[in-house]
């Protein structure tokens, strides 16, 4: 309805309930408007210099100038033509596989395990799980170290009275491959209870009586469990999975701290270390901003799948 | 029948097993800082100490620049939170209780966000907020953080939110309440413990958090104290095992306790709505 139809036709009560109704309309854009205002001055500014950065050659100098020098697709090329850009993918992504495959392998059955054990010991292992879960990264970084460490490292105490193998003295630290095996036990550790306990509440939902209809008919195991209960659980796998692809490929403060500064190498770096040692701790702002937008579209091409389904969540309600 | 309550008791065994290795280190980092230097090294350890001491506690918040950390955590986890529980609420609210064109975008840009490797945006923070002179700086800090806070706020307040029944709103409405009164007198008490969880869990993130601090905070007496503990042993030449676990524990205790408060009302949104078959 136009304006002008609305003087010469409505009378005015009319007209305040169409204004009022106009008012109620923007009221969820009033409400939004904090949030979006927030992430786009702290969020949306600094994304828009990170593009304009990896163009530019900025290091300290340009840093107190405060002004790139614009070099076109140089560090583009750079960071490209690097082996160690490749060499470092690589090793992420079979990083990430190990872990992902590691974490919702393990979580899938501690979840089963779950669901068949007794109610005490049930409440014990999500009481222990919540427990691991709640640590935070840094601490649980540095009781790792402590763990492993190959002079009175508990790791290596507990290995060799096993009968495991002679441990005494044994330098986890020594090989690349060595280092990422700390990572990964580390990064699955802590990922492991939400993983379990997410599966598990899952599974919860899975009707008894079909269950037991299946069992009935024959199923054994691992039947009942192809048939019955995962496709009860693929949608929630399927975006775990999904998250902790996300997460493992973007992982900096396990391989950070845990393998230590001083240890810090080209052979053992994993993408987010990459990034903070080229880009920050070399000061190369602009070739570090390079590689960022390269990870962040491999990371939004690996969150296609979450957000899609998230969206529809919350599309939903 | 006999062969299912064997299958029953080795499944309790595993179990109990797999209790053992997942609460293990959280176990040994208490042990290690009770126990005396001497249990520490031993070559055989002992698993609880033998002769409990708290030394160790004292040793770590005697070392410098621990308190003052602790004081800058919390001044920057008090302030993030409050003012993203804010903001996210209103933001929240719109996104239970509305339609409205543009909320589809709203909502990929909440959980896009979240997404973001923290890595991946190190280097345009550290350069804009040098820019502004807020490296150093614990606004620039409470700024980063409230940018990854406040997307999860919105969107587990989003699912408390649509937990309430729509015919109590509406009933409030029906006795002549406006729709502001109907928020106040009905929903914001029925919301308050889901606040409450909300709030709790940015504490936790915020708290735990470290590569921002890292990059953006130089200045020791400015650190937070994820980052005083990372550097805990840079500091001295012969590792003190001891002190290093009391600084953990430390660390990390307050953290667990509202962990274990809120978990259970928390974790769910994350995989919100897969769950439901």
């Amino acid at each position: 309805m136009t304006a002008a139809e609305t003087s010469i036709l409505e009378s005015p009560r009319r007209r305040r309930v169409t204004l009022a109704r106009l008012a109620r309309a923007s009221v969820p854009y009033w409400l939004i408007l904090p949030v979006l205002l927030a992430v786009g001055a702290i969020l949306g500014y600094p994304l828009y210099s990170l593009i304009r950065l990896s163009f530019q050659h900025y290091g300290l100098f340009e840093l107190i100038q405060r002004q790139g020098q614009p070099i076109g697709l140089d560090n583009y090329r750079s960071v490209l033509q690097d082996r160690v850009f490749w060499d470092t993918l690589a090793r992420t992504t079979v990083f990430t596989v190990a872990n992902v495959a590691l974490t919702i392998g393990i979580g899938t059955l501690l979840a089963l395990l779950l669901v068949r054990v007794s109610t005490a010991v049930r409440l014990l292992l999500t009481g222990g799980l919540v427990l691991a879960w709640s640590m935070p990264t840094v601490v649980a970084v540095q009781v790792w170290y402590w763990m492993t460490n190959y002079e009175n490292g508990v790791l290596n105490y507990v290995l060799t009275e096993l009968h495991v193998g002679d441990f005494f003295h044994h330098d986890w630290y020594a090989t690349t491959f060595s280092q990422l095996a700390l990572v990964t036990a580390l990064v699955v550790w802590g990922a492991l209870p939400f993983v379990a306990i997410t599966l598990y509440a899952a599974l919860a939902q899975v009707p008894r009586e079909l269950v037991e209809a299946a069992e009935i008919d024959g199923a054994r195991g691992w039947r009942i469990f192809r048939d019955v209960t995962f496709p009860i659980l693929k949608p929630v796998l399927l975006i775990l999975t999904s998250l902790s692809i996300i997460w493992d490929f973007g992982v900096f403060t396990q391989p950070f701290l845990l393998i230590g500064q001083s240890q810090i190498h080209p052979s053992n770096y994993l993408m987010g270390v990459y990034l903070f040692e080229e880009g920050y701790f070399k000061s190369d702002f602009g070739r570090g901003a390079a590689i960022s937008i390269l990870m962040l579209a491999i990371v939004a091409v690996l969150s296609v799948f979450y957000v899609r389904k998230m969206v529809k969540v919350g599309d939903a309600a | 029948m006999k062969r299912g309550r064997v299958t029953r008791v080795v499944l309790n065994v595993v179990a109990l097993a797999i209790f053992v290795v997942v609460v293990f280190p959280v176990f040994w980092m208490i042990s290690t800082a009770l126990k005396p230097d001497d249990e520490i090294v031993a070559l055989n350890p002992t698993w609880l100490p033998t002769t409990p001491t708290l030394s160790h506690f004292s040793a770590a918040v005697e070392r410098p620049f621990f308190w003052e950390d602790v004081k800058n955590s919390l001044i920057i986890v008090g302030a993030t939170v409050t003012i993203s529980i804010v903001l996210a609420f209103l933001a929240a609210i719109a996104l239970a209780k509305y339609g409205f064109s543009g909320r589809k975008l709203f909502i990929v840009l909440v959980i896009g966000i979240q997404m973001l490797p923290q890595a991946g945006l190190i280097i345009p923070l550290y350069v804009v907020l040098a820019r502004y002179h807020q490296v150093n700086a614990l606004t620039g800090v409470i700024v980063t953080y409230m940018t990854f806070v406040l997307p999860f706020c919105v969107w587990t307040l989003r699912g408390f939110l649509i937990g309430i029944p729509k015919d109590l709103e509406e009933a409030a409405m029906v006795d002549g309440s406006t729709r502001l009164g109907a928020f106040f007198r009905i929903l914001l008490p029925l919301i308050a413990p889901g606040l409450v969880a909300t709030s709790v869990f940015a504490f936790v993130t915020t708290w735990n958090e470290y590569i921002f601090a890292r990059i953006l905070l130089n200045d020791q007496s400015k650190q937070t104290i994820t980052v005083w503990l990372s550097y805990f042993l840079g500091t001295s030449r012969n590792t003190d095992w001891g002190a290093l676990m009391a600084a953990s524990t430390l660390t990390a205790v307050p953290v667990i306790i509202f962990f274990l408060l809120v978990q259970r009302k928390i974790v769910f949104g994350l995989t919100a709505g897969a769950v439901k078959a």
